[in-house]
């Protein structure tokens, strides 16, 4: 079976809630909206206090190419423009609105019926991608790119495949398992979507084999859509990070995209995440825009792990309440996975269009074990899935050596975690790399400014 | 609600820690261990004994009262570890007094004195070997013969195998009789350790175990012990074909310290290079170094010499070879 060449390392699983249809949650009293939600320039708003809304109006502008619109996920009265702490623990600039009823724009086709894509084969590639960039969509993975822009390469390059991400490899995540389970069809429709944006022939969607059921629903159904779209579902062996961009590229079509800032598509890959390919069937078919998704609410102290169909902007405690309410030992929160995703500051923090998973740790799971010296054993080489050394780049940062940092490739991290998950010294490894990372970014960024 | 910890990713660990390592080489060492008893009974016991505590009382010492830490490390194995290894490399006859000057050379000037654990440049327990070699060459060149009795303690001496084989290759008067006295010495009693020599390297068969067990638990790769093994005997080889009194290639893996030093000394976190490449390029040399010293230096053994040199090239060998980065794979 497939997986990528380089590292990686294998946390366990805790997929504690694969099990779980997915559930629409309560509507929430007050939506937050931040403008922040994607990587970019943050959405300008276009309501102001008092403005009515209803589930689908625009409240905010993309705020330039490389931004998104957002749409209220709720009907209801504008409450205020304030600001929200949001997933980076960050105060941001937020809409919030009062939500009252549940009136949807008549524009959003709500019929369950699936809309195949020869019904709509005079759709061109720009329209296509104009219809996502106008619905908001972003990468739903967590990384929150928004896809027009990934649907857009820059002028030479030459895509020859798209390839889903329906790895999932973060312990405890199952929205994506789910979502594939339930939606097979639109997830399909949405993927030839994509083919079509891109004007490629070819789609692989990679799966970890930890979710076999998918695996043989995705291909059953792939090859009834066969002379629709040529889409190949690639099973692949369980490793982490290999939802990671390039981690994927290179288990599924065996290629490695050099170094930063080479993009995916210099190797003639469009990555896009399944949740991703669910959301531009929903904008293009069903006139949907993006404000809601489904989000995984788990932990081992939990007493209910769900998926939900959350609205965007319902804050995370409503959640929690719905999934049996927070556990008397709860030491940590954390919006996405335990490899990558973020501690939370407090639980009000409002569902956003990144928001994979709402992850509850208890007291013991929350503390770091104390730090005892390098033993040089050479476990972080071994892992990293980008080749780096994290002993070295970690006591580089250590001693603010940032023109050696940069010759050791510090810039080619992608911060999945796994040297530090390894580290049986319990070294802070990717917290040191990280502050060389973007200190490095910033001497290179000053450079290129002269 | 209780106040949330707040801290960067990654929020969960493999639950891999230091001791769990230094205990797992501890386990491997264990067959090697018994065997060491089996063989050469009381005194093995006595030198193991006091070369681990030692070692941890210098460490211990060093910690508390020169370093002034609060936290003294011997608890995460790494000196328990050190003590056995370094009993390993001795005869089980060697005065207990020398044994520790041995322990506090190895603790005390080759690992503390550089900063500890993690710190030190050349493996402590060869470093110790090396210095009571060079120190004691008489009492550390007396093997007791192997199966003498439990409490035998001042069994009957004889030459390891590797002082037959340079007797052999000397030539002169003793070469003919070194030939035959080695011709009863078969590969079998060789592998299991029926031999004199220090009193953890006779048994191979034993040390493979271990070998083995350290593959499984991931604690060590393969990528030392084989390229250390596969270069003495490609080499050895090729000089027993060319010169048949030099020993056969199969007799050199199992004889003298090869594969202790190949399978626990060699891959000893600290003193060994961190990329895979890096290592096979270690390996490689450690395995040249040992034919060569073998073959033509003054000492019958040079697998010890062979690491303690290449530790201090491995500096270098991190700086020159790196790991493959990603994207640098030629693309199919």
């Amino acid at each position: 079976m497939k997986t990528f060449r380089i590292g990686g390392v294998h946390p366990a699983e805790n997929k504690l809630s694969s099990g779980e249809s997915i559930k629409p949650a309560g509507l929430p009293k007050v939506a937050v909206f931040p403008m922040g939600q994607h990587i970019g320039a943050p959405a300008t708003p276009i309501v102001k206090k008092g403005d009515k809304v209803k589930v689908g109006t625009k409240i905010a502008d993309a705020g330039g190419f490389v931004s998104a619109p957002i749409y209220s996920s709720v009907s209801g009265t504008v409450l205020k423009v304030d600001t929200v702490i949001d997933a980076s623990g960050y105060a941001k600039p937020a809409v919030y609105i009062t939500v009252e009823g549940d009136e949807w724009e008549s524009s959003i086709d709500r019929s369950p019926d699936l809309v195949h894509i020869d019904k709509v084969y005079e759709l061109e590639a720009k329209d296509i991608i104009e219809k996502i960039k106008e619905a908001g969509i972003v990468g739903m993975g967590g990384a929150c790119f928004p896809t027009h822009v990934k649907l857009s390469p820059p002028p030479g390059s030459h895509p020859t495949c798209v390839i889903i991400n329906a790895v999932e490899c973060e312990p405890y995540l199952t929205s994506d398992h789910r979502l594939m389970l339930e939606h097979p069809d639109e997830i399909l429709e949405g993927v030839a979507l994509l083919m079509k944006a891109v004007n490629v022939n070819q789609a692989y969607i990679g799966i970890e084999s930890n979710k076999p059921d998918a695996i043989q629903l995705m291909s059953d159904k792939a090859k009834v859509y066969h002379k629709f779209a040529n889409i190949e579902v690639v099973p692949l062996k369980v490793k982490y990070p290999q939802g990671g961009e390039k981690q994927l590229i290179d288990a599924v079509i065996r290629r490695q995209v050099p170094a930063p800032p080479a993009l995916p598509v210099s190797v003639g890959a469009i990555i896009q995440n399944v949740g991703t390919a669910y959301a531009v069937y929903e904008a293009v078919m069903k006139n949907k825009p993006l404000f809601e998704r489904i989000v995984t609410v788990t932990g081992k102290s939990l007493s209910h792990p769900s998926n939900l169909l959350v609205r965007m902007g319902t804050p995370m405690q409503q959640l929690i309440d719905e999934c049996g309410g927070l556990p008397e030992d709860t030491g940590k929160i954390i919006g996405g996975g335990p490899m990558m995703g973020k501690a939370l500051l407090n639980t009000d923090v409002p569902i956003c269009k990144g928001s994979s998973g709402v992850l509850i740790m208890n007291d013991k799971e929350s503390k770091r074990s104390s730090v005892q010296p390098c033993i040089r054993c050479a476990k972080c080489v071994s892992a990293c899935p980008m080749g780096l050394e994290p002993f070295l780049l970690s006591k580089l940062a250590e001693a603010e050596n940032w023109e050696r940092s940069e010759q050791e490739d510090v810039t080619s991290c992608i911060e999945c975690g796994s040297c530090q998950f390894t580290c049986p010294s319990h070294r802070p490894l990717l917290d040191l790399i990280r502050q060389g990372k973007s200190t490095v970014m910033g001497i290179i960024r000053a450079r290129h400014a002269k | 609600m209780n106040k949330l910890t707040v801290s960067l990713s990654p929020h969960v660990h493999s639950g891999d820690s230091v001791s769990k390592n230094m205990y797992g080489v501890l386990i491997a060492l264990v067959p090697a261990l018994l065997c060491s008893f089996v063989y050469f009974g009381l005194g093995a016991i006595l030198v193991t004994l006091v070369s681990v505590a030692s070692c941890v009382l210098c460490e211990w010492a060093i910690n508390k009262y020169m370093l002034k830490r609060t936290d003294t490390s011997v608890t995460d194995g790494s000196a328990i570890l050190t003590g056995v290894l370094l009993a390993f490399n001795l005869p089980s006859n060697l005065p207990l007094w020398i044994v520790v000057i041995g322990a506090v050379f190895a603790i005390g000037v080759v690992k503390m004195t550089f900063g500890g654990l993690g710190c030190n440049l050349f493996n402590p327990a060869l470093a110790g070997r090396a210095f009571l070699l060079i120190s004691f060459p008489v009492q550390m060149t007396t093997w007791p013969k192997p199966m003498m009795g439990f409490f035998n303690l001042d069994a009957e001496t004889g030459a390891t195998p590797l002082a037959l084989m340079k007797q052999v290759i000397k030539g002169g008067d003793q070469a003919a009789q070194a030939a035959s006295e080695l011709g009863n010495t078969d590969f079998l009693s060789m592998l299991t350790g029926n031999t004199g020599g220090c009193m953890g390297e006779v048994c191979e068969l034993a040390l493979l175990i271990g070998f083995f067990y350290m593959l499984y638990k991931k604690i060590i790769t393969w990528h030392i012990p084989v390229s250390i093994l596969a270069t003495v005997f490609v080499f050895a080889g090729l000089l027993h074909i060319a010169k048949p009194e030099y020993p056969a290639p199969w007799l050199d893996l199992v004889s003298g310290g090869l594969m202790l030093g190949a399978i626990f000394m060699a891959t000893d976190y600290v003193t060994s290079p961190m990329s895979k490449k890096g290592q096979l390029v270690y390996g490689i040399a450690i395995g040249f170094l040992t034919v060569v010293i073998r073959t033509w230096g003054a000492y019958p053994e040079g697998m010890s010499f062979a690491i303690l040199i290449m530790n201090a090239f491995v500096p270098l060998i991190n700086n020159y070879f790196k790991p493959k980065r990603f994207g640098e794979v030629v693309k199919k």
